[in-house]
């Protein structure tokens, strides 16, 4: 219990000198009273409805065609409503949800193997290291069972057994098999099933969709959420278009560290934009690193590409017991080897947490044992796989997968053992909403990766899909309808208020063309990047993170002054797309590592080195900071308004793997 | 490695269009294809020129968003690889590299290597799908799938949407694309109420576009990214005439 912190020490950093301040504490989510298996129930009855004829006449924008997004814009426009969905890729099919490997979770218990919609619920908020709110995390486990009820009809093509019936497996982190699949590709099935049934609701008239815009302001008027700017990516026009409400879906904002698992145009814009607006911004900090990605190879690297972890319920992780090891890892006999994740958690072993799985990692590289280029990597090996269940058997399970590693780096992992590394992947942090996934601006809904919710410090595997889905088939379509009852009194939207919104995006844009500097947005990008990678990465000390605040503001001050971005506002000009997103996330960048020096616990994806254990496993204080930080966006700094997690049905225990 | 790159040029789809020669230096056999094009495009932002437009997203093969004509073959000579996949260790020192967009009627160009596809959404709204409104599905185990037809199903859905198909077939047709998605649908129990209204609205919405005929000439099968399968095409006519002939 080292390094413990006490009450009075958090007094400290609460005055972490000009930072931010402490505003006043959210004393309402919204969630319903009573027994925690009524409280969905009891909110789906309480909504006010929208008469079918009134619907037609409401507007509602989506912004992102994602799982959560499409999956929302599609259900609102069966619904009835009029729904303008928006995408900067050139179909709603490409969102990066298309790129989820591993499955989808649900409480269905086909297995009979003792799993209930409690114990996903149990499962979720243990995993999330208590730090999410209990009615959400049920709600999401009770809504699990309806997503694959409705992919199912949609013709999603999950895995089956041989008796026609829907196979599942344990993935990351789980001791019941409640992962539905569709061999490597479950998200990309998934995304084009929500993405059919959107084609079907444009084809019906009930939603527009606009591809190659992309989101660059929020038009609040009267304080409501009212509309968006966006740009028209191939004419460059700046358009105007105004709603009733507005969800965003704008999926996370991992490409902060310019290396990650997300597509390349994911980006923090339309939350950013929407936080400077009003929307407070939930745990920024908590970022998920994937232990099972493919390593850098130089340093022309643009992304980097994740592999399922679903390979760590049949590879083992290994490296060679002895420091800097140079032997071809066929070479290195049985007893030299350390599978260090069976070795230190032998109940768990290789299916450990993915924020355990990756700190485990980064330590044995640490140490000296990393193998390949950089010494920044581990094995993956399935040679044991191979002669337990025959390389035909492996071949069906991971085919694709093995497919995949070959092709990037030319190595065969059925004949040498796959080097891996922790890459980020996900951010848990995000807009933050209530209940019915309203964020602090009254008609702006925010679901999918794009919330902070469900999730608290650390995402179980096969989680996302799961939450997207929750969000845009059931939960949204639900509580948007309680507030656009009240449509009739919101009154129009003034002019000065979309004038200002558009003229804002008009400055930033005129501004990064006339800078004409020395340098790409790229290079900064990868600068930024490196930054948050070394100082606000797997591992965060209040030293790290006060040099990267140094740091952030010298760099994003030169970035204004030195960028070079050619071409025209006119036209298709990627460029500028790329500077513009690049100048949102200095400014996250930054909210981020305030938010990880103030959260001087570790928890989840959080890890202060200042807060572990004897073991070296992350220590939680939740005295001190069982709370969601929601951070507020003000001219003269952040103000954190804290939301008290309280939990009447999970125990909160340290969380052990051993 | 060093390449000698002769890359499409358009500004815009009036524009002509021109081969423009460019020489990219120190390229690593690890890096991506893609990751060459971004190094130079580094290069021709800071010289003040204009950079190459091209499409990318997820860079991991599954989105569908790149492609590219290089050397005359759609994402380029490896097999069942998307553009973002092929590694420059494919390439040699020396190489002249031709990389050209898609070139189909009914694919515009936008500019450079960037083509319009939304043809491909316009035939999915046409009845790529099955009507099932959030929240009336029945419960999931209610209908069984053998084994085979929904491995079969699968096959054919794992179509990205990226128009190699398109690009590669000396007709300009569409008909692997939309034969994949009536053959993912199809086969399954779930498909069969719409199944022939289906065929039919997709090809009659494919013919629309201005995409081609298939000849059977099977250039498609043999660019897939994903290896779609050319009998789902004959699946395709089989359900299209079923229904045109009622």
């Amino acid at each position: 219990m080292k390094f413990r912190r006490r009450a009075q020490q958090q007094e400290e950093h609460v005055s972490l000198p000009g930072m931010y301040r402490v505003g006043e504490p959210i004393r309402d989510t919204k969630a319903p009273e009573g027994p925690i298996e009524e409280r969905w129930d009891k909110r789906r009855f309480s909504a006010k409805l929208v008469n079918p004829v009134n619907k037609r006449k409401l507007t509602v924008i989506v912004v992102g065609t994602g799982l959560a997004g499409g999956s929302a814009a599609a259900t609102l426009g069966e619904l009835g409503y009029k729904v303008k969905s928006f995408c900067y890729q050139d179909s709603p099919r490409r969102a990066h949800s298309i790129a989820a490997q591993g499955g989808i979770n649900a409480a269905k218990n086909y297995r009979g193997d003792g799993d209930s919609v409690y114990r996903l619920f149990y499962d979720t908020v243990k995993g999330g290291d208590y730090r999410a709110r209990e009615s959400n995390v049920y709600r999401l486990a009770q809504v699990s069972v309806n997503i694959i009820d409705q992919a199912v009809a949609q013709g999603v093509p999950f895995a089956r057994e041989y008796g026609g019936l829907l196979d599942t497996r344990s993935f990351g982190g789980t001791q019941v098999s409640r992962t539905f699949y569709a061999r490597g590709q479950t998200g990309q099935q998934l995304l084009l099933g929500a993405y059919q049934a959107l084609e079907r609701q444009v084809a019906a008239g009930n939603v527009e969709v606009h591809t190659r815009h992309e989101m660059l302001e929020l038009i609040v008027s009267g304080g409501r959420a009212r509309g968006v700017v966006v740009r028209d990516m191939v004419t460059g026009e700046i358009e105007t278009h105004l709603a009733d409400a507005v969800v965003l879906a704008s999926g996370g904002y991992g490409n902060v560290f310019y290396l990650s698992t997300n597509a390349k145009g994911c980006n923090t814009t339309a939350i950013w934009r929407a936080h400077k607006k009003g929307a407070h911004f939930g745990n920024p900090c908590y970022t998920q690193i994937h232990p099972t990605c493919i390593p850098q190879s130089g340093d022309h690297q643009s992304k980097l590409t994740l592999m399922s972890e679903s390979l760590r319920n049949d590879g083992r992780v290994w490296v060679p017991k002895r420091k800097g090891d140079g032997r071809a890892p066929g070479d290195i006999p049985e007893d030299e080897r350390d599978y260090y994740l069976e070795r230190i958690y032998p109940a768990f072993g290789n299916l450990v947490p993915r924020d355990i799985a990756s700190r485990a990692a980064k330590n044995v590289c640490d140490e000296g044992r990393g193998v390949g280029p950089g010494g920044l990597g581990v094995y993956l090996d399935f040679a044991d796989a191979i002669r337990r269940m025959g390389r035909e058997a492996v071949e069906k399970k991971y085919g694709n997968l093995f497919e995949m590693y070959e092709r990037i780096t030319g190595e065969n992992p059925y004949e040498v053992p796959m080097r891996i590394y922790p890459a980020v992947h996900y951010t848990m942090g995000g807009l933050w909403v209530d209940y019915d996934l309203q964020s602090t601006i009254p008609g702006l809904f925010v679901v999918g990766e794009a919330n902070f919710s469900d999730h608290g410090a650390n995402r179980l595997g096969a989680s996302a899909l799961m939450q997207g889905l929750a969000d845009g088939y059931f939960v949204l379509p639900t509580t948007i309808g309680d507030y656009l009852a009240g449509a009739g009194t919101f009154g129009p939207v003034e002019e000065g208020d979309v004038a200002e919104a558009r003229k804002a995006v008009q400055d930033k844009i005129d501004k990064l063309l006339s800078v004409n500097g020395n340098r790409t947005a790229d290079s900064y990008h990868r600068e930024l990047g490196r930054i948050m990678w070394d100082y606000c990465g797997m591992e965060r000390t209040e030293e790290s993170l006060r040099k990267a605040l140094e740091r952030i503001p010298e760099l994003r001050e030169e970035f204004w002054n030195n960028v070079k971005v050619p071409g025209d506002p006119e036209g298709l000009n990627q460029a500028l797309e790329r500077a513009g997103r690049v100048a949102d996330f200095f400014e996250l960048a930054e909210l981020m590592c305030i938010d990880a020096l103030h959260r001087t616990e570790s928890c989840g994806g959080h890890f202060r080195a200042e807060s572990q254990d004897a073991d070296g496993e992350a220590l939680r204080d939740d005295e001190n900071f069982a709370y969601v930080a929601a951070w507020e966006w003000t001219p003269e700094g952040p103000v954190l308004h804290k939301e008290e997690l309280n939990y009447e049905y999970v125990k909160m225990t340290q969380r052990s793997y051993k | 490695m060093n390449l000698t790159l002769k890359i499409w040029r358009q500004n815009g789809s009036s524009d002509k269009g021109r081969m423009v020669t460019y020489r990219v230096e120190d390229v690593s056999p690890d890096m991506s294809f893609l990751e060459m094009l971004d190094v130079l495009n580094e290069r021709l932002i800071l010289e003040g020129d204009d950079p190459v437009a091209f499409d990318h997203d997820c860079r991991e093969g599954i989105c569908g968003m790149c492609g590219m004509v290089i050397n005359g073959v759609a994402h380029g000579e490896q097999k069942l690889t998307t553009t973002c996949q092929l590694h420059m260790r494919h390439f040699k020192d020396g190489d002249v590299v031709t990389i050209e967009p898609w070139r189909a009627a009914a694919f515009p160009v936008v500019k450079d290597l960037v083509v319009d596809r939304s043809a491909f959404d316009r035939i999915i709204q046409a009845g790529g799908f099955i009507s099932v409104p959030a929240g009336s599905a029945p419960e999931a185990h209610s209908v069984p799938v053998p084994k085979a037809a929904a491995d079969a199903a699968f096959d054919a859905a794992t179509c990205i949407g990226c128009g190699a198909c398109v690009a590669a077939c000396p007709n300009g047709s569409a008909s692997l694309f939309t034969a994949a998605k009536i053959t993912h649908l199809s086969l399954l129990p779930q498909g069969q109420p719409e199944r022939e209204s289906r065929a039919r609205a997709m090809v009659e919405q494919m013919d629309a576009e201005g995409f081609g005929g298939c000849t059977n000439t099977g250039e498609c099968t043999a660019v897939c990214p994903k290896g779609i399968p050319l009998d789902t095409i004959a699946q395709m006519n089989a359900d299209y005439l079923k229904a045109a002939s009622k």
